[in-house]
């Protein structure tokens, strides 16, 4: 059985290595701030122990008060996984750093949240539509696109 | 006499070729933007989003036993497979039980349909590798009884609907199970049939072998699942490494290939095909009675909160993020399609080997655009 790791326990290693970067801690996931999404990454990517070098599945989700990604994070080495999510407030502008150079699954899931609801992935190498053609106006997937 | 030498100087420069969006060999409407140096590909850029249906938007206007036919639509050709991801999703979001009977039924059409499947994958690719349609043929010849045996169960051929959230919508008829059993009879002397004409094929083995290799770290970087990871040398199913359904009660084996090429990735599906006989074999020697539907409201609500329900598709691993908002409708439902992820290997695997090597690098990840423009 893959273990979820609980949002919790991981929260205490990392709030000694990146002090107030976790926003809420739950059971099933760990919530980061934006901002510090690529450092919380690649601590969780490269910390002996944690491993996760699979990144399962990214998602986004629209609120309306605000846009969720979801980071389904597995480790093939230890067959335990994590739940990360970050925020972002800004419906004008909504932007998160992509994790592209850690995982590159990321490239097309990240490409295709851009695409679908309209959050930019600052850092990503190759940032445009994948499912809808170029001139496309709005992004589908906003709960006000209809 | 002197001979005079003249030196000739040919510039090359790289240009650009536009493979598809309708080619024969691209299975479905994929684009493939090529840079070319002479026959070497340089660079790939993967163009997709024809088949875009808009599946995501869609299933957030249902309810969620109406988003299962939309999830036949997906991967079209392991509708079986999607439609029991999407339940296993909806049962962990509202904490549902499935009856021990219909927990069989699951396994028996589910490793049924990855045989389906992987005739239909590995057919094509011996296809594109220019053994044209005698393979194919006879492998669809075996996938057609296996479409027969679901019209069997639930009358349909290509977009079955047939489970349910809490077991499955009918139980299987009494002719089935000897249908079932008279198949897996007779298909391991099909199977030799077939490695017989092309295990060490020298055709294959010139085309295949060594072509378009990924390697272990990347295969896991880039998120690659299924076969495509299996053959470059990690043995992750998750049938065994998050046993879903009642998988933990089965014995099989996982085939990893070593190299990472075409050849394994090919030898992968055929050995899969093989351990699927042996869980089918075991699956219906214990086959228990009972109920095969749990007591499930028409408009199921489940409480508010997230769950990802995934399985080892015939693809890779088929995820389905679905997000409750106590409402009779998904709030949001997002696929996590094998092959729309093991693409992003491509450009890697077919750097630096010619536009014939293309047509094989790309059939060796078993594609189908229904799941990855969705």
């Amino acid at each position: 059985m893959t273990l979820a790791l609980s949002g919790k326990d991981i929260t205490k290693k990392i709030e000694k290595k990146f002090p107030g970067c976790v926003a809420e801690a739950a059971a099933e996931s760990l919530l980061v701030k934006g901002e510090a999404l690529s450092e919380v990454a690649a601590y969780l990517k490269n910390t002996p122990g944690l491993d996760f070098d699979y990144l399962t599945a990214v998602s986004g989700v629209d609120y309306l008060d605000y846009f969720e990604v979801v980071y389904h994070l597995t480790s093939i080495k230890h067959n335990h996984s994590l739940v990360l999510k970050a925020r972002c407030y800004n419906r004008e502008n909504p932007a998160l750093p992509s994790v592209v150079s850690l995982w590159r699954t990321a490239d097309f899931q990240e490409r295709e949240i851009y695409d679908l609801l309209g959050i930019s992935f600052t850092g990503h190498p190759n940032l445009k539509r994948i499912a809808l053609w170029d001139g496309f106006e709005g992004h589908p997937l906003r709960k006000d696109f209809l | 006499m002197t001979t005079q030498t003249r030196e000739v100087v040919v510039n090359t420069e790289p240009f650009v070729v536009n493979f598809g969006p309708a080619h024969p060999s691209t299975h479905g409407v994929f684009r493939m933007r090529m840079t070319l140096d002479g026959e070497v590909i340089v660079d790939m850029e993967p163009v997709f989003g024809y088949l875009h249906r808009g599946i995501e938007k869609l299933a957030e206007e249902r309810t969620y036993t109406q988003v299962i036919p939309l999830t036949d639509r997906l991967d079209y050709l392991a509708s079986m497979n999607n439609n029991l991801a999407y339940c296993l999703a909806v049962e962990k979001l509202a904490g549902i039980a499935v009856p021990e009977r219909a927990e069989y039924i699951r396994v028996i059409i589910a490793e049924l349909q990855r045989i389906a499947s992987h005739l239909c994958a590995v057919g094509f690719f011996l296809n594109d590798c220019g053994a044209f349609m005698t393979p194919v043929l006879y492998m669809l010849r075996e996938r057609e009884r296996i479409l027969d045996l679901f019209d069997m169960v639930c009358g349909q051929r290509l977009t079955y609907n047939y489970m349910r959230v809490g077991g499955v919508s009918q139980d299987f008829p009494d002719e089935f199970i000897p249908a079932v059993a008279k198949f897996i009879g007779e298909m391991p002397g099909w199977l030799d049939e077939y490695e017989r004409l092309l295990k060490e094929n020298e055709i294959l083995l010139a085309r295949a072998k060594g072509v378009g290799i990924l390697p272990r770290d990347l295969a896991i970087n880039i998120g690659a699942s299924g076969p495509v990871l299996r053959a470059s040398g990690v043995p992750w199913d998750i049938r065994k490494a998050d046993p879903y359904s009642i998988y933990d009660r089965f014995e099989f084996d996982v085939p990893v290939g070593l190299a990472g090429d075409c050849y394994d990735r090919y030898r992968v599906r055929v050995e899969e095909m093989r351990q699927s006989l042996r869980i089918l074999r075991q699956a219906i020697k214990d086959l228990p009675g009972g109920e095969v539907r749990s007591q499930v409201p028409h408009l199921i609500r489940p409480p508010a909160g997230e769950a990802y329900g995934h399985l080892e598709g015939p693809r890779g691993e088929l995820g389905f993020y679905l997000v409750s908002d106590g409402s009779i409708a998904p709030y949001r439902f997002h696929v996590r399609a094998p092959t729309f992820i093991n693409l992003t290997a491509l450009s890697d695997m077919m750097r630096g080997w010619k536009v014939a090597d293309a047509i094989i690098v790309f059939g060796s990840i078993d594609i189908c655009m229904g799941e990855v423009d969705r």
